[in-house]
């Protein structure tokens, strides 16, 4: 026997380097589910950067996106263990996969003055965004849109001075027209 | 089916499950359980504290295969279960605990006995349920036994409110496929990929220095016939882990015993130079592996496991194959014939320096004549016992020396606490596992503080007239803490001083069992011999051992394999031999 066992092909080392990482989870709709999730999280001194819940079209399945912030072998473990959970159905990380991400924020932002308001009022136009409330001093605006649309139009209205915001944290779907092999482009 | 209350449905259940036997304390919010087991054909055994209840439902399980059930009630009872789920849940032991909860209406308003047991049980449990409607109190039972024994087993509780105990209902009893249409997302991978088992057959033809690390899956796993047949096809030798042992015949000439933290020099050093690792039912434990960048390595590693969660836990693998190790040991068999095993000759060099390794540093102790070593007593039991027995050890230095000395040739025979290491565990499992297997001598083999944490329930065994043999390793210490205290501390015995015992004769005499002492080496033999003769009661036998006998070769926590400190140069001095790598 010549061949050097060193020689074969295994399985490669995970790569170390840190990103974000949007995992979907499907559970049964039991009680108690949510805390399974996120005890696994906080028992392993992992931070979640977000993390929304809801029903499906299925009855007794919800549907949960998280969002955490790690490396390939942290997040191929928080994997493993979620699907370890007896009512998981299904998980999958979709970092890779290509995905529509969507948040809805609402936003409450100083607007006392007629510039500030003029300035704002365009703001929400250019990010197509909508005023829902208004007062004296104050819009409330609501924006829906990927986390670089959103941070980028908070960061347009920090100078106005924020008075408070509400994120729903990030939903996500793959895009089926990425199967279909055409171009994410066309459909935006 | 007649209506029946809830409490008829749990014993139903258990019927149904094969359960003849129950351990378990009653208590308000589970009393109506206990009174519909009082004409139902299980018995009960009334543990005096739930801790060894579940202790004794865990050694039932190991010793038999089948699933240890332990009931208590609400608060205190159900707390008090919760080192014995843990110890279960590390070393997937498959235990279903039915505790009693406060009635529905009162859940949350801080009543008398309630504790949120579901939120206090679920990281130590594979999985729990708390019953809120009756329609699904027989499903949720059945489902409980399910999930315990299949896949990687685990302990599974089910919390019942008392009110829904009490509560008539017309009930179907639920078939299997009924359980598993309730568990859409329970699938365990019981089948290896062909391609990666394809794969881990050649590299074990091409391996020149390849050892097998075998963990308690084996034995979860039934898997030992397997395990044999590939060391000897292959001839490869096998370590076990502590977990392991009894999944390889030790007196098998390919057997190098424990590897790990208390390993055998011969089994660390074949794993330090390997160059390639099957692990088999195991997981990479920090007590294995020690410093884990320098476990094993120049191997390449092959994984084979139940649980995808355990695979590149701790290490990088090469070759994992999440699976049944029956299944995938038998799929991997007949990959291997299909070609000649000519190349099995290659191995002998590597079996001849094992050899070597093995005859310099066997495993061994310092015999004496005037005092008792603690070894020795594990090598008379084994002797005595023909090695037959079933040994349950607690945890700390004498069940090391039970895990070194006692030479284990089949699979059940060696319970203790692997993965949490809880104390006080060895004593209740036996009984747990005297009750399952009546026709093996069983011997709980205890340190001195390990004992103590459990030993009101000598009077369960009493009781129930259940002839386990208590051997005492007395060595007024807690031994393990002081051999770190004296390698790692400066010999500061901070805390470890067990001056004040009862006198453990008197003790049993007391409980109604029978106590025995040796004080000298000659007496072991004498005292082990009368305890054998004992057939309707508990024997204690205090064996007053070497107070700072030290558990050698030691790898220290977290260092390399090449810092194994192999043997005592005089008392109180240890000689670190650095590996050759």
């Amino acid at each position: 026997m010549t061949e050097d066992i060193k020689a074969i092909k295994v399985r490669p080392l995970p790569k170390t380097e840190t990103r974000k990482h949007v995992i979907i989870v499907r559970v049964m709709h039991n009680f108690g589910v949510l805390t399974r999730i996120t005890s696994l999280f906080a028992g392993r001194g992992y931070n979640i950067e977000s993390l929304t819940v809801g029903k499906t079209h299925e009855p007794n399945v919800a549907r949960i996106t998280i969002v955490v912030e790690g490396n390939e072998r942290v997040v191929e473990q928080i994997i493993k263990q979620l699907r370890k959970l007896i009512e998981t159905l299904r998980v999958r990380d979709i970092t890779d996969i290509p995905h529509i991400e969507r948040e809805l924020v609402l936003i409450k932002v100083h607007a006392g003055e007629d510039k500030a308001r003029d300035e704002i009022m365009r703001l929400v136009n250019i990010f197509r965004a909508k005023v829902v409330d208004v007062s004296t001093d104050t819009y409330t605006i609501e924006i829906t849109g990927d986390s670089e649309k959103i941070d980028a139009f908070i960061n347009l209205l920090r100078p106005f001075g924020l008075k408070d915001i509400a994120r729903t944290g990030v939903l996500a779907l793959t895009r089926e027209s990425a199967k279909e092999g055409l171009q994410e482009h066309k459909l935006e | 089916m007649p209506e029946k209350r809830g409490a008829d449905i749990v014993i139903d259940v258990l019927i149904e499950e094969g359960v003849d036997t129950v351990f378990g304390l009653p208590g308000g919010a589970i009393m109506e359980v206990y009174d519909a087991l009082f004409d139902a054909p299980l018995r009960n055994i009334l543990a005096r504290h739930e801790q060894a209840a579940a202790h004794m439902a865990d050694g039932y399980a190991r010793a038999t295969g089948k699933v240890g059930v332990v009931l208590a009630t609400s608060g205190p009872g159900a707390t008090n279960l919760v080192t014995g789920l843990a110890t279960a849940h590390m070393d997937s032991v498959p235990v279903v605990a039915i505790t009693g909860q406060v009635p529905r209406n009162y859940i949350g308003t801080d009543a008398f006995q309630e504790a949120d047991v579901v939120g206090i049980t679920r990281p130590i449990t594979k999985h729990n349920f708390l019953v809120t409607d009756i329609k699904d109190l027989a499903l949720i039972l059945r489902e409980a036994f399910y999930l315990a024994k299949t896949g990687r087993p685990g302990p599974v509780l089910v919390d019942i409110p008392k009110d829904i105990t009490q509560q008539v209902y017309n009930y179907k009893m639920p078939t299997i496929k009924d359980v598993e249409d309730a568990l859409p997302g329970y699938k365990p991978h019981y089948e290896g990929n062909p391609v990666q088992i394809k794969r881990a057959a050649e590299l074990i033809r091409k391996a020149k220095r390849p050892v097998l690390y075998v963990g308690g899956g084996v034995i979860i796993g039934n898997a030992s016939e397997e395990l044999r047949e590939l060391a000897e096809l292959t001839r490869i030798p096998v370590a076990t882990t502590n977990m392991g042992k009894g999944a390889f015949d030790e007196n098998h000439p390919l057997a190098l015993h424990m590897l790990g933290m208390h390993g055998t020099y011969y089994a660390n050093m074949a794993v330090y130079n390997c160059d390639l690792l099957i692990a088999v039912g195991a997981r990479f434990d920090d007590r294995v592996t020690g410093k884990i960048d320098e476990f094993a390595p120049e191997a390449k590693i092959i994984h084979i496991d139940i649980d995808p969660a355990s695979i590149s836990k701790n290490i990088h693998v090469d070759i994992p194959i999440v699976g049944d190790v029956k299944n995938v040991l038998q799929k991997l068999l007949r990959e291997l014939k299909k070609k000649p095993v000519e190349w099995v000759k290659a191995r002998e060099s590597w079996l001849k320096q094992i050899e070597k390794w093995r005859e310099k540093h066997p495993l061994t102790y310092q015999q004496s004549d005037k005092i008792i070593k603690p070894q020795y007593v594990i090598e008379e039991i084994y002797k005595i016992t023909k090695g037959e027995a079933i040994i349950s050890a607690g945890v700390g230095q004498h069940q090391m020396w039970a895990a070194m000395f006692y030479k284990y040739k089949f699979p059940r025979q060696f319970l203790n606490s692997g993965g949490l290491g809880t104390m006080g565990y060895g004593f209740p499992a036996a009984v747990g596992a005297k009750l399952g297997k009546p026709d093996k001598t069983v011997f709980a083999i205890e340190g001195d503080g390990s004992f103590v944490m459990n030993m009101q329930d000598v009077i369960t065994a009493v009781q129930y007239r259940v002839p386990v043999k208590i051997a005492i390793i007395n060595n007024e210490f807690l031994g393990m803490v002081r051999q770190w205290q004296q390698l790692f501390y400066d010999s500061r015995y901070s805390s470890v001083c067990l001056a004040v015992h009862p006198d453990f004769v008197k003790l049993a005499e007391a409980m109604g069992a029978v106590g025995l002492r040796a004080t000298k080496p000659k007496e072991v033999r004498q005292v082990l011999q009368k305890a054998m003769e004992i057939n309707d009661r508990p024997v204690i036998m205090d064996f007053v051992v070497d107070r700072e006998e030290n558990v050698l070769p030691m790898v220290p926590a977290g260092k390399s394999y090449r810092e194994m400190i192999v043997s005592p140069k005089q008392k109180g001095e240890a000689e670190t031999m650095y590996l050759v790598g």
